[in-house]
């Protein structure tokens, strides 16, 4: 009966069959092999991905929760952990844009419940093809519209993100979902099935076909037939999920749980064998006992079903009465399917007969792990090479040309304002949103205390594509200043590495090289890594996306009124740059939008730089002598000035130093204004205050120099004292915020 | 005085509504779940905003079956100052307690940002602390606050001075251009005829502290403390200043 074609329906390997035979001692029969291959899936197993991920620093006084259960969890004082996680959603979405998008939000969200915490934030980094390609828009909003449809309906509010537009993901879109929570640090509770003969309980919605291999479909490059895997993607109800966020949260109130998984990817299989292999133990169910939404579906399909929004529970003998009496005042029916065993087999019942034993060790600890051959791809040393001088643009700088450049960047869907996006989620619900989305990092009060947590997700892949190392490091560094620009101190970080398939040498160095790149600047800047998510298999027709290893951060912020905004306050406040441009123009917006190139090396980063630059920034925040702090990444200098005056109807007048970076003062002056080195953070202050700001900056070793003031209604940027840019605010924020709204409202009328 | 704040289960505005009246105004709040039959000791009733039932039908057209709703038509109709805010709206408007019905927005998409509403009428328990004309900057988030009732129940609407806030501009101007989600005559928040029941887009909860980015929200809630200390039924007042324009309903 399993035949080669069967196994590759499955996607195991005869090799992997082998194994399977060797830990069975005898053939596997059908449940059998479906349950090894969800769980040896690249999805479960993180098989390719596993040996690299153990580099990554993990540990530090303040984290309670490290890789390894449903998510991480930080000490933010008082007693209280933020126990958070990213997770990607890409291959569901792609194929259905609205329900891949909302069951990707579910997912992160039961996540972290599960831990005991109450969710408190959403974020999203979002990535998809040029905007105005066949199809983007049409993904884009339904994307949109599927996290606003379960992230609003569940009551979270969406505080920020990040969205990016690039050809190479126009086959293969991004959609990676942040969820953040906060729960009692001595009630954090762990997804483990212990103590033999309590019962294991299901809750939630029914089992039915839907999602069955989702999986599997996750650890497989796409084609032309992938639309017909659309019935491998599940339908959301946020409804049921809020139920169960609320009765779960309320049954963590009593002593009766023993451990708690939510049934995300691979379903009951994977929750049963995990919990089980957690805590030690066993666990045996008769699969006639799970709730069915259908008729006739056999073991198989029961355990390898994607249906949204179930639980599984193990609860102390005695206690069922109890529990079972806050599940149905939320009319939710919390189900009795099996019991936790002595003797470490995931053993699966049909109205008593076994249909399925297997040990749990085999599906989990003794699953494949990969070491797969890498390859530095030969085509990055033409991709590295930029020529700057052989760039079509005319030598003699003129300010109405370099008001035009800005104004296209500022246009650039990538650089736009999110606006029209974010005004579609609910970002205000639980009242804690001290900081609104486009402002900066989301930052969330924390009630019942003083403080507040600071979040960004940030990843720039074309840096990553340029040089995976250090791309992945700009991206620790990115979302770990945006955290610091908001004033808070970072404590953690989760990641979600996206990349291409695996078993091609070249994405597999991409990888490797990513994960060593993050790994270091987590130690340098003292950020541990405490959970993820990795998404592999990113391509269409053998196309691969760029390296794309989005990180989130999360920070504290000891006031929750000292958090920080981009904004300008108001008139003649002194504008201060803190740390230097050097022009570097590698990898950068202004290469991508006017020249059309992904080309060169990115900018350097010195991480004891960037580690002195956001102590100082965090310290100036918390003694109140900055008045608004911006990151200056994507789009250089030029860029987060203006939007520091966007919003705030106020210009700035600035003066800056030249950049020699080729013989063309054209080329030197993007150089000074697009250019996007590293380390910089554009800070306002009170005149008064200015002295105490250099002062600490110069005791800090970082360079600070004050480059203008604010007030009036333009913005103006001399270079060297020669005008290069010169324009009404207005007329500047215009593009920047029509720039995604036009293009959907003219689709409307 | 206690505030009692109804949950349904897929209420998710609650405890921002009874955080708002506990911890920002230091008044009582009880939560008030939709299978319980009786409001206990509550002097306001708040239906806070959510998605009560799912609403995958219509918004809150599952929550006037809920157990806990013919306790709040009592309370109602014995004067007392009942709020629904968002969802609470919408579910206002099913349950009949007042008038009119919800379509989805104008553009099709949920909406959440600050906005400007100005203050139409004061004679009720919720607006009695604002100025006539003043404008509030407070919240709204929603994908069915589009507003609709027929000419007739309109103009009913408006000659009893019904309706309570409208969409404007920061200057106060009541226009197309201020009004995020096509509503008839940029209907922000209504009253029913005896003026002690106001349903409103709009979140006042949202808007109570400074470090939420505004306070405006305050004069609404802070009214009904007032209205209830003042202990004279809201609907007296409500009765005496408009019995001019009072007409025979349905």
């Amino acid at each position: 009966m399993i035949d080669a074609t069967v196994l590759e329906r499955h996607g195991v390997t005869p090799d992997e069959y082998h194994r399977i035979v060797g830990f069975l001692g005898r053939e596997p029969n059908i449940t059998e092999l479906g349950i090894f291959s969800v769980m040896w899936s690249e999805h479960c197993s993180y098989k390719s991905s596993r040996v690299h991920l153990r580099t990554l620093p993990t540990e530090g006084p303040q984290v309670v929760q490290g890789p390894g259960e449903n998510a991480g969890a930080v000490d933010i004082g008082n007693g209280l952990a933020a126990v958070f996680k990213i997770e990607s959603h890409n291959h569901p979405s792609f194929i259905e844009p609205y329900q891949g998008a909302a069951t990707g939000v579910g997912g992160i969200i039961r996540d972290i419940f599960t831990m005991g915490a109450r969710p408190i934030g959403l974020l999203n980094s979002l990535r998809f093809g040029a905007l105005d390609a066949p199809g983007t828009k049409r993904l884009l909003e339904g994307v949109v519209a599927g996290i606003a449809g379960y992230g609003n309906s569940i009551g979270i509010p969406t505080v920020g993100g990040e969205v990016a537009f690039d050809p190479c993901y126009a086959g293969n879109p991004l959609v990676n979902v942040f969820c953040i929570g906060i729960a009692k640090t001595s009630d954090i509770i762990k997804g483990v099935a212990s103590g033999v003969g309590n019962p294991v309980y299901y809750v939630g919605a029914k089992t039915g076909r839907d999602g069955i291999h989702g999986a599997t479909m996750a650890s497989a490059e796409f084609d032309e037939r992938s639309a017909e895997k659309r019935p491998a993607v599940q339908v959301g109800d946020p409804f049921m999920e809020k139920l169960l966020l609320e009765a779960c949260l309320e049954v963590m109130q009593t002593d009766a749980l023993i451990g708690i998984q939510d049934m995300g990817a691979a379903g009951l299989t994977c929750s049963t064998t995990e919990m089980g292999s957690r805590g030690g133990a066993g666990v045996e169910i008769d699969v006639s006992h799970v709730p069915q939404r259908e008729t006739g579906m056999t073991p198989y399909e029961i355990m390898l079903s994607e249906s949204q929004e179930r639980m599984l529970l193990v609860v102390k003998k005695g206690c069922e009465a109890e529990v079972e009496r806050i599940f149905e005042k939320w009319d939710l029916h919390a189900v009795r399917i099996g019991e936790v065993t002595a003797d470490g087999m995931l053993r699966v019942k049909e109205r008593g007969a076994v249909v399925a034993e297997i040990p749990n060790r085999a599906l989990t600890d003794e699953a494949p792990v990969y070491r797969r051959p890498t390859e530095r791809p030969a085509s990055l040393e033409t991709a590295q090479t930029l020529d700057l001088e052989a760039l079509p643009i005319a030598s003699a700088p003129d300010v109405a040309t370099t008001n035009r450049v800005l104004l296209l960047i500022l246009g650039s869907p990538s650089i736009a304002s999110k606006r029209w996006i974010y005004r579609q989620y609910d970002h205000m619900v639980q009242t804690n949103t001290v900081v609104l989305p486009g402002m900066g990092a989301g930052v969330l009060r924390v009630k019942g205390t003083d403080a507040a947590l600071a979040m960004s997700v940030d990843c720039n892949s074309r840096y990553c594509y340029l040089d995976p190392r250090l791309g992945a490091m700009h991206a620790l560094a990115e979302a770990a200043r945006n955290v610091a620009c908001a004033g808070a101190r970072p404590l953690g970080a989760t990641n979600c590495l996206n990349f291409g398939n695996p078993e091609k040498p070249a994405i597999m160095w991409q990888f490797a090289q990513a994960v060593e790149g993050l790994g270091s600047a987590c130690r340098a800047l003292s950020i541990p890594i405490t959970g993820g998510n990795v998404s592999l298999y990113n391509e269409t027709d053998g196309k691969a996306i760029f390296p794309t290893p989005v990180v989130g951060v999360v920070g504290l912020l000891p006031h929750a009124d000292r958090a920080l905004g981009r904004r300008f306050v108001g008139p003649d406040d002194a504008i201060v740059l803190l740390g230097e441009g050097h022009g570097e123009l590698g990898g950068s917006e202004y290469l991508a939008t006017v020249h059309g190139i992904v080309k060169g090396t990115p900018p350097s980063l010195d991480l004891d730089k960037e580690r002195a630059l956001q102590t100082l920034i965090v310290g100036l925040a918390d003694s109140r002598l900055v008045r608004s702090a911006h990151d200056c990444s994507d789009g250089g200098l030029a860029v987060a000035l203006a939007e520091c005056c966007f919003d705030a109807r106020v210009g700035a007048d600035v003066q800056i130093d030249g950049v020699r970076v080729s013989s063309r003062d054209t080329i030197n002056d993007a150089g000074a204004l697009f250019g996007e080195s590293a380390s910089r953070i554009v800070v306002s202050a009170r005149a008064s205050d200015v002295p105490a700001v250099l002062a600490r900056a110069t005791a800090a070793g970082v360079p600070a120099r004050v480059i203008g003031n604010t007030g009036g209604g333009r913005l103006r940027i001399a270079i060297g004292g020669r005008t290069a840019v010169d324009l009404q605010v207005e007329e500047a924020e215009r593009p920047w915020a029509s720039a995604i709204a036009d293009r959907f409202t003219q689709r409307v009328a | 005085m206690t505030f009692g704040v109804v949950v349904f289960p897929g209420s998710n505005c609650d405890h921002d509504a009874y955080h708002a009246a506990t911890q920002v105004l230091g008044e009582r709040a009880e939560l008030v779940w939709h299978k319980d039959t009786s409001l206990h000791d509550a002097d306001v009733v708040i239906l806070p905003g959510g998605f009560a039932h799912g609403d995958y039908l219509r918004t809150g057209a599952m929550a006037r079956f809920s157990p806990i709703m013919p306790a709040i038509k009592a309370f109602a109709d014995r004067g007392g100052p009942v709020l629904g805010i968002c969802n609470g709206f919408q579910i206002l408007l099913e349950s009949g307690l007042l008038p009119g019905a919800m379509l989805r927005n104008r553009e099709l998409k949920y909406r959440c940002e600050h906005l400007y509403i100005r203050v139409e009428q004061t004679d009720t328990p919720f607006s009695r602390r604002a100025q006539a004309g003043q404008v509030l900057r407070i919240p709204i988030g929603h994908g069915e606050g589009n507003y609709y009732a027929d000419a007739d129940v309109l103009s009913r609407l408006e000659s009893n001075r019904q309706v309570v806030f409208r969409y404007c501009s920061p200057s106060g101007q009541v226009d197309d251009a201020a009004n995020p989600n096509g509503s008839v005559h940029n209907v922000a928040g209504i009253c029913n005829q005896r003026r002690n029941v106001v349903g409103m887009m709009p979140h006042p909860e949202r808007a109570c502290e400074r470090l939420l980015g505004g306070t405006d929200g305050l004069v609404i809630l802070q009214s009904v403390v007032d209205a209830v200390a003042a202990g004279a039924n809201p609907a007296d007042v409500a009765t005496t200043s408009s019995t001019a324009s009072t007409s025979p309903t349905r």
